[in-house]
């Protein structure tokens, strides 16, 4: 099969997150970026169901700027055959959709797996949005999926519960915890990505619907009011009458 | 021009999120000096349907397809894009539920609006249209500007407190012509997970780490939360050991969850963890350790042994209970 797997590069899981003083940039110095976990996900599975279909070719598709392409190197020494780039400072979750549904529309592609959120914007919207432009339909938060003859079975998360289905190729997936572990590049998937290609394209629609206006830190906490072991009953007042939750 | 407000239900009744939705749409609609339009999708009573305009809807339009009863993202998106069209619709409001985040995307590019997904407030409608959402899964917020003509909100559960001061709303019943080609992937089967309050939509959680030893001991757990009417949750280790099922993983690579209680029991309080669970309007930590970085953003700490606290915790609560 010929996959499509959409990376986004995020701030590590660790990061404090801070914002310049007027509110109107993240703070990027000293922040280590990484594949959003969900993306290697997507790629490690991308490789599964082609091992498992007996051949097949694995690109990984970013939209973003040069400091981004280590992490594209990552996901080819991870497996994947070639990696594009298309050069540009994307601005929200449409742009992003707009760019990759415009290189993927005419190449054939079987299947496109997404993350199903990135852990920085949270949009949890390139898929659909995806599916929505190419006309093909899309299935968020995939746990489960295998492809026999041209139709895949799913199972992905719903609202109270887990829900099997069929989906039939192509169509764009956003992949969930549990579908599969991430694999971790050896030494020979990295000798071997410096030399896969890395294409680096031109912008193509370069339009976004929304933008930042201003960031906010969360509202700092007031602080812990302890209370000894003993004291559960005292707690369940405190929650009862101070806090008002239960 | 109207607001439209797209009101899941289950089986034939709504959930909490769908009043939470309409009530918000409903302060949208005031600000903008306009009425609501609630959408219903397959199968409902009128009598139930009506129910939304006590939460501020002045006319519900049900589109009673029972083809529409199995959700898929594709039909669903088309049939309320079609009613939206219809109504002129302005600002559409969706819940940001697992339902939702698969309409939103493909609506906002059927209607060419632009899409602010887990907004956690009301949206500043003052020339420019900004709306609060969240971001960096929780430690930080940004005010999204909406640069389209028609705008998409959704809306994080629990997020919007429930007002339920209007009387019922008229129905009208419509045809789409949804047809058999308009469902782009086929249900099998839906396993619902029943006797347990999901997760996603619970008010008071129960949630647990590594320090509770083993999954022999989640008991202690499942009787605080049967007490409290609580959902369970846990780290992400406990659920890489399969001492409980991912579904309970919360944190930046597991669920966001935003209850109004949060009981975090021999969790350490990474800040991976912190990340999904920082929405909650009032966080207990539990811990032997007192340096723990949960007590940071805790508002109420015990220092000590879960196994000793949580059977006391529970007698506590459950005399609480039968008092009140
Ligand atoms: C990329 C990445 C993503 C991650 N995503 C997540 C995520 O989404 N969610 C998540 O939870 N983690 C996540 N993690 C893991 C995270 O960093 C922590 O390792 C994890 O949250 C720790 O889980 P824990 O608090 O249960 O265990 P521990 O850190 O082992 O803490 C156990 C706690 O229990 C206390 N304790 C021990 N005995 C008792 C007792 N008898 N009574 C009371 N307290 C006791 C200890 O003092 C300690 O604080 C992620 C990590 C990475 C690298
Ligand atoms: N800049 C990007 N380039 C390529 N893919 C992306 C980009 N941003 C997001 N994606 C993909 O879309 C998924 C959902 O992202 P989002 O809609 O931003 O939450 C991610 O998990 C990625 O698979």
């Amino acid at each position: 099969m010929k996959i499509l797997v959409c990376i986004s590069n995020v701030p590590d899981t660790t990061t404090k997150i801070t914002f310049s003083s007027d509110n109107k940039e993240f703070n990027k110095a000293g922040v280590q970026y990484i594949i959003n976990p969900y993306d290697e996900l997507a790629l490690t599975k991308a490789l599964e169901l082609n091992e498992a279909a007996g051949g097949g070719t694995v690109t990984a598709i970013h939209v973003g700027q040069a400091d981004a392409e280590p992490n594209l190197r990552k996901a080819l020494a991870v497996g994947a055959d070639d990696a594009v780039r298309i050069d540009a400072a994307p601005i929200d979750g449409f742009f992003v959709a707009s760019e990759i549904a415009h290189y993927a529309k005419d190449k054939g592609f079987d299947l496109i797996l997404c993350g199903r959120e990135s852990i920085d914007y949270n949009g949890g919207m390139v898929a659909g949005m995806l599916g929505e432009l190419l006309d093909w339909p899309s299935v968020n938060v995939i746990t489960s999926i295998s492809i026999n003859g041209g139709e895949a079975h799913l199972e992905r998360d719903i609202d109270g519960g887990r829900e099997v289905l069929t989906a039939k190729l192509p169509f764009v997936g956003s992949c969930q915890k549990e579908l599969t572990e991430p694999r971790i590049p050896n030494m020979r998937g990295i000798m071997m990505a410096r030399s896969k290609p890395l294409q680096v394209l031109p912008v193509a629609a370069n339009t976004a619907h929304t933008q930042v206006a201003t960031y906010a830190a969360p509202a700092p906490k007031a602080g812990c009011k302890f209370l000894e072991p003993t004291q559960v009953e005292e707690l369940v007042h405190l929650l009862h009458t101070e806090a008002k939750v239960i | 021009m109207a607001v439209v407000v797209f009101a899941e239900n289950n089986a034939g009744s709504f959930k909490k999120a769908s009043f939470e939705i309409v009530s918000y749409a409903a302060a949208i609609a005031k600000t903008m000096g306009t009425s609501v339009t609630a959408v219903v999708l397959g199968s409902m009573e009128d009598a139930v349907a009506a129910e939304l305009g006590t939460y501020g809807a002045s006319k519900v339009v049900k589109v009673s397809d029972v083809s529409l009863d199995t959700f898929e993202s594709h039909a669903h998106a088309k049939a309320l894009a079609e009613v939206a069209k219809a109504e002129g619709a302005k600002v559409v409001v969706l819940a940001n539920t697992y339902s939702g985040k698969a309409i939103a995307p493909r609506l906002s590019v059927k209607l060419s609006a632009a899409l602010a997904s887990g907004a956690v407030a009301l949206p500043e409608i003052n020339g420019s249209f900004t709306v609060l959402r969240s971001v960096f899964s929780n430690k930080g917020f940004a005010n999204i500007q909406l640069d389209t003509d028609v705008k998409i909100v959704s809306l994080t559960p629990n997020s919007y407190k429930v007002v339920a001061d209007g009387s019922a709303a008229a129905v009208e019943n419509r045809s789409l012509g949804i047809a058999s080609g308009d469902f782009k992937s086929t249900s099998v089967e839906v396993k619902k997970v029943t006797g347990k309050i999901p997760l996603t939509e619970a008010e008071l959680v129960v949630s647990a780490g590594r320090g509770l030893k083993g999954p022999e001991n989640w008991h202690l757990v499942e009787d605080l939360a049967t007490t409290l009417g609580a959902a369970t949750a846990c780290s992400k280790p406990v659920s890489d050991m399969h001492w409980r099922t991912h579904d309970e993983h919360v944190g930046q690579t597991g669920i966001t969850i935003k209850p109004n209680l949060y009981i975090a029991i021999g969790i350490s309080g990474a800040i991976q963890h912190l990340a999904g669970v920082s929405g909650s309007k009032v966080i207990v930590a539990i811990n032997t350790d007192k340096e723990a970085p949960f007590f940071k953003i805790a508002d109420y700490g015990i220092v000590g042994d879960a196994f000793e606290v949580l059977p006391k915790l529970n007698e506590a609560l459950s005399k609480f209970k039968a008092a009140n």
